[in-house]
């Protein structure tokens, strides 16, 4: 078995975590308890199958077994979020924190679909096999949750587009 | 023309459509300026996702996971540390040949921060001082709901020099400061844990300079700190555990 496998996809699966998550040592936990999973389950993998998709898979499953027992999303509260919109006129830093502060409000499931999808660039099947869900619901979670963060994000204009000449 | 369906919409802006389609597809967005809209929209929001994201790709991947390993290899060293630890003490730590269990990592470095925190102040390291030890372990017992012990490691070279209250993530934290006669400060943390109750194997974590035991035992976490080497800070953090459970 060849640990170096596993062990060059844990840079992705840290972001994906983050991103989850939000605090950085809550999804490095994350992290930590799906490499160990993953490490008791290696016998399952099928060797030439996709060994990403397959690891999320597992951080999916650990995500919503640790979230049922309220584990992870506990405080993020700890740092951060104020709770008043601040918007636009500080430049790009802000809104890419309001961004993030709209990601947090979606339901985890939302949220999963929204980062597999724009983060990680699976594709609507890869993220279907990832969270285990027929793409229909893949399609509906991923459209739901990026209207409501267009909604909360008032529909406007957050980055100068670049002009293209 | 075609009204574009939801699905295709989203397969636009997520680049999943062939050459044929997206070309359809910009025709409709041509003249339907909301769905336009929506789908630059979206588009944004991906963009915005993966600045901030991104960067965590480029961040040093922490050493404790890379040293994640699969049970068999840990059992074989873990069963060398025992054995080796084991012979002249006659104990062993509990838990370490049993699978191991989730502990988070985040224990490891709560108490390594707050050890970064207390221990270089001169004039007000703790709440409460040694003189008053009683009702110091009175008070962060009633705390934690627990009965709680301060370890006693005058043999070893450190001696109490109080403790105090903090706030963790998982509710109030009992922190326990010793010290040696050459001022070198050891913290111990102990936080409650959510869930089921359950006993771990110790664990190492480098936090910077500070080296850190910590292991759960029952609904609590404990977490051993110091700028210390990794050796010695073991020989006190067993020493912590035998007395908590004598």
């Amino acid at each position: 078995m060849d640990r170096r496998l596993i062990i060059e996809h844990i840079p992705r699966l840290r972001r994906y975590a983050r991103a989850l998550v939000g605090d950085r040592y809550i999804a490095d936990d994350l992290v930590q308890d799906t490499l160990e999973r993953a490490w008791n389950k290696f016998y399952l993998w099928r060797p030439g199958s996709d060994l990403r998709a397959w690891l999320f898979t597992i951080m999916h499953n650990v995500f919503v077994n640790q979230v049922r027992r309220r584990r992870y999303e506990v405080e993020q509260a700890m740092e951060e979020v104020p709770t008043v919109a601040v918007r636009a006129t500080q430049g790009e830093q802000l809104e890419l924190e309001d961004v993030d502060r709209v990601l947090r409000s979606l339901s985890s499931e939302q949220r999963e679909v929204v980062l597999l999808v724009a983060v990680e660039q699976l594709t609507y099947e890869e993220v279907g096999r990832a969270l285990d869900i027929p793409i229909g619901t893949v399609m509906s979670r991923l459209s739901r949750a990026r209207e409501r963060m267009r909604q909360l994000l008032g529909g406007q204009v957050v980055v100068p587009l670049k002009v293209v000449k | 023309m075609k009204p574009v369906g939801e699905a295709e919409l989203h397969g636009y802006v997520d680049g999943r459509l062939a050459e044929g389609a997206r070309a359809e597809i910009e025709a409709w967005l041509a003249a339907h300026p909301e769905d336009a809209e929506r789908s630059r929209a979206y588009a944004e929001q991906n963009a915005m996702l993966r600045s901030l994201y991104h960067p965590v790709i480029d961040e040093p991947v922490p050493a404790a996971l890379l040293a994640v390993r699969p049970h068999a290899w840990r059992g074989y060293a873990a069963a060398a540390a025992i054995l080796a630890l084991g012979m002249g003490l006659g104990w062993t730590i509990r838990g370490a040949l049993i699978a191991p269990q989730f502990i988070p990592l985040s224990l490891a470095r709560q108490a390594a921060t707050a050890h970064i925190v207390y221990s270089p102040e001169v004039r007000h390291p703790v709440e409460v001082t040694a003189n008053e030890e009683e009702h110091l372990v009175r008070w962060l017992s009633k705390r934690l709901g627990t009965t709680l012990k301060a370890p006693h490691l005058a043999p070893l070279g450190y001696e109490l020099v109080g403790g105090r209250l903090l706030s963790g993530p998982q509710g109030p934290v009992a922190h326990f400061m010793y010290q040696d006669t050459r001022g070198q400060r050891l913290t111990l943390y102990v936080s409650k844990q959510r869930g089921e109750p359950r006993d771990t194997a110790f664990r190492f974590s480098q936090e910077d300079r500070v080296s850190v035991f910590y292991w759960v035992d029952g609904n609590f976490g404990y977490a051993l700190s110091g700028e210390v080497k990794r050796e010695q800070l073991l020989q006190v953090a067993e020493v912590v555990y035998k007395q908590l459970n004598p």
